[in-house]
């Protein structure tokens, strides 16, 4: 793990050195990734002109869950989120090169697409978290705000292993890449409501299949002191580090089978 | 003790064709099959075969990107996809159609960046990369980024990126593909001063005979996923039963002559040809006989062409039949 992290750095370090070269492309960009995450936070906004409550949460309530989902997938962007660009490496072969290195390729290749300016989502969520923490009208307790804490990195963990998951699918199919989006992409953005508002099928789908529930949603329930659990009992709310645990050892397991699967390209 | 060494080593991929509109068939395509060698240290091996024969295919299961359909490959006593890093860090490759340097940046961060992935100690990068930079004139080129490089610096500069961490073992993959003389000069008087110096056991595959001449006292030759041939250089055209040429220039013109073991095969004013096989008669013997007979006033000798000779192999392939006329058989090594 230590020498995971010592290889991200070195190889993130000098993405982001050559990135910097282009000064006022970074600053743009980083800047039209805030504000496009920002614009998608209007669409809550719109909901709530026209009622005051969705399944019994309010505005400020909602506002916390949805910082607290897109905080975590912002985090889960920024380090995790070009794990999408393993398909591009597939196809092209180069993904040999990755495991010509004493070094995991899983690192490998998210440290070289690493890109700073996903910090401007991060940003964004980070805003929007604060926000709701302040209007929801939470009462808070040191054990809430431990709870808030732990499960914006429990949910960034979450989101990671559901990317990597998603990301194996490539090594089969190497045109997967909207299958992958539909789930991370789509799982945060089903993130950002009550899950109560959904049908049942896609409910039993976010709280079991993937896990997007505890990403935000069951924490919240206890730290907004609500009840609505979906049917399950109260540990559902602290059950998210154990979740994230699964989903990490899964995940890890499905990349390392399918890395022995890789195919490489002729040449 | 073999550090490279594969026991009837194979691999199968599946591929999806289609057979109509929605239908796929699966099919098995194999790569590689029953291929059984050993390399020993310090030794420089060239491996040939044509496109598609399955040298990649080999070599990426020499270093674990690739995982065996079934057999076994042992690098210095491991199993590549097994132990993939230990491997990794015993071992250099250069995949000649593909760089791993970082194409932004400039030559020497990508070189140090390898340094810091690799965790070679300072002292010993700085006198290792002052090596490989005198050797492989990069000096000029250290500060200029990699997507500015022409194709014959940046092969220079990925051969210098696969040794940093000084491997005592290196898999070239078309290292002097695209090359221009003087580059290929350059880089092969390179690899054979490696070797010489360090012991550096090399396995070159190429589709350049002359690199295999000029560096490797042993070829292997693979077509169609096997090993038709392992064994030195000259042999491969003593199997073949490939001639060589006396020339002969005489004092006055002659008759054909009469030589045994050789036949005259071109006659022209004074100058003769005499063709013979190394297997049934020797230089000597063949210039003694014909300077006893006639006067000679000069002579040369011509070496079978090697590059036709394997093309001969390649055309005919693994245990033909015997067609009478001296038709090659080449049999796999033990």
């Amino acid at each position: 793990m230590l020498d995971a992290i010592r290889v991200y750095r070195i190889i993130g370090g000098a993405r982001v050195r050559s990135d910097l070269q282009y000064r006022a492309s970074f600053v743009l960009f980083t800047i039209s990734q805030f504000t496009i995450t920002a614009l998608d936070f209007l669409a809550v906004l719109i909901v709530f002109s026209n009622v005051h409550a969705l399944n019994g949460w309010t505005l400020g309530q909602v506002t916390f869950l949805y910082g607290m989902g897109n905080f975590a997938f912002g985090l889960a962007d920024l380090f995790i989120g070009s794990i999408e660009y393993v398909q591009v490496d597939i196809r092209l072969g180069t993904f040999d090169r990755l495991l010509l290195r004493p070094a995991s390729p899983l690192v490998q290749v998210l440290a070289d697409r690493f890109s700073l300016r996903r910090l401007g989502k991060v940003a964004e969520g980070a805003l929007v978290f604060a926000i709701g923490c302040g209007v929801a009208g939470i009462h808070w307790t040191v054990g809430r705000i431990a709870l808030a804490a732990l499960s914006i990195l429990t949910g960034a963990t979450i989101f990671s292993a559901i990317w990597v998951l998603t990301a194996c699918v490539c090594f089969w199919w190497v045109e997967a890449r909207e299958a992958q989006n539909a789930l991370t992409y789509g799982g945060s953005f089903v993130a950002q409501y009550p899950i109560g508002i959904y049908g049942v099928w896609l409910r039993r789908l976010l709280a079991y299949t993937v896990p997007v529930a505890f990403v935000n949603y069951f924490p919240a329930v206890y730290i907004l002191g609500r009840h609505d659990r979906l049917g399950l009992p109260m540990w559902a709310s602290f059950a998210s580090p154990a979740v994230a645990a699964i989903s990490v050892a899964a995940a890890a397991t499905v990349w390392r089978v399918a890395v022995r699967h890789y195919r490489s390209t002729g040449s | 003790m073999p550090v490279i060494e594969t026991e009837d080593l194979g691999k199968t991929f599946r591929v999806r064709r289609r057979a109509g509109r929605l239908r796929r068939r699966v099919e098995e395509v194999v790569a590689v099959s029953g291929l059984s060698f050993a390399i020993e240290p310090g030794e420089m091996v060239g491996y040939i075969g044509p496109n598609g024969a399955g040298k990649s295919t080999t070599i990426k299961m020499l270093t674990g990107i690739l995982v065996p359909s079934h057999g076994t490959v042992r690098v210095n006593g491991l199993d590549p996809s097994r132990k993939r890093i230990e491997v990794a860090r015993q071992v250099g490759v250069v995949f000649g159609q593909r760089s791993q340097l970082w194409w932004d940046l400039p030559l020497v961060d990508s070189f140090e960046l390898l340094r810091r992935v690799y965790r070679v100690e300072e002292p010993t990068f700085r006198s290792t990369l002052g090596e490989l930079v005198e050797l492989l004139e990069l000096n000029e080129l250290l500060e200029v980024p990699v997507r500015q490089l022409s194709l014959g610096q940046r092969m220079r500069g990925d051969i210098a990126a696969a040794l940093l961490h000084d491997p005592p073992i290196v898999y070239l993959d078309e290292p002097t593909i695209g090359l221009d003389v003087v580059s290929k000069a350059r880089v092969r008087e390179f690899l054979a001063s490696r070797n010489a110096t360090r012991g550096t056991t090399v396995l070159l595959t190429t589709h350049d005979l002359d690199d295999i001449e000029r560096l490797c006292q042993r070829v292997m030759i693979i077509d169609h996923g096997s090993l038709l041939f392992d064994g030195g250089l000259a042999d491969v055209v003593e199997r073949l039963g490939q001639e060589r040429t006396l020339v002969v220039d005489l004092a006055a013109p002659a008759a054909p002559l009469t030589v045994p073991g050789a036949r005259v095969v071109h006659v022209d004013g004074v100058r003769q040809r005499l063709a013979f096989k190394q297997s049934e008669t020797s230089a000597a013997a063949v210039i003694a006989a014909v300077a006893s007979a006639a006067e000679i006033v000069e002579l040369t000798i011509e070496e079978p062409d090697i590059e036709s000779a394997i093309r001969r192999l390649y055309e005919l392939g693994l245990d033909q039949p015997d067609t009478g006329e001296g038709a090659p058989r080449v049999k796999i090594d033990p």
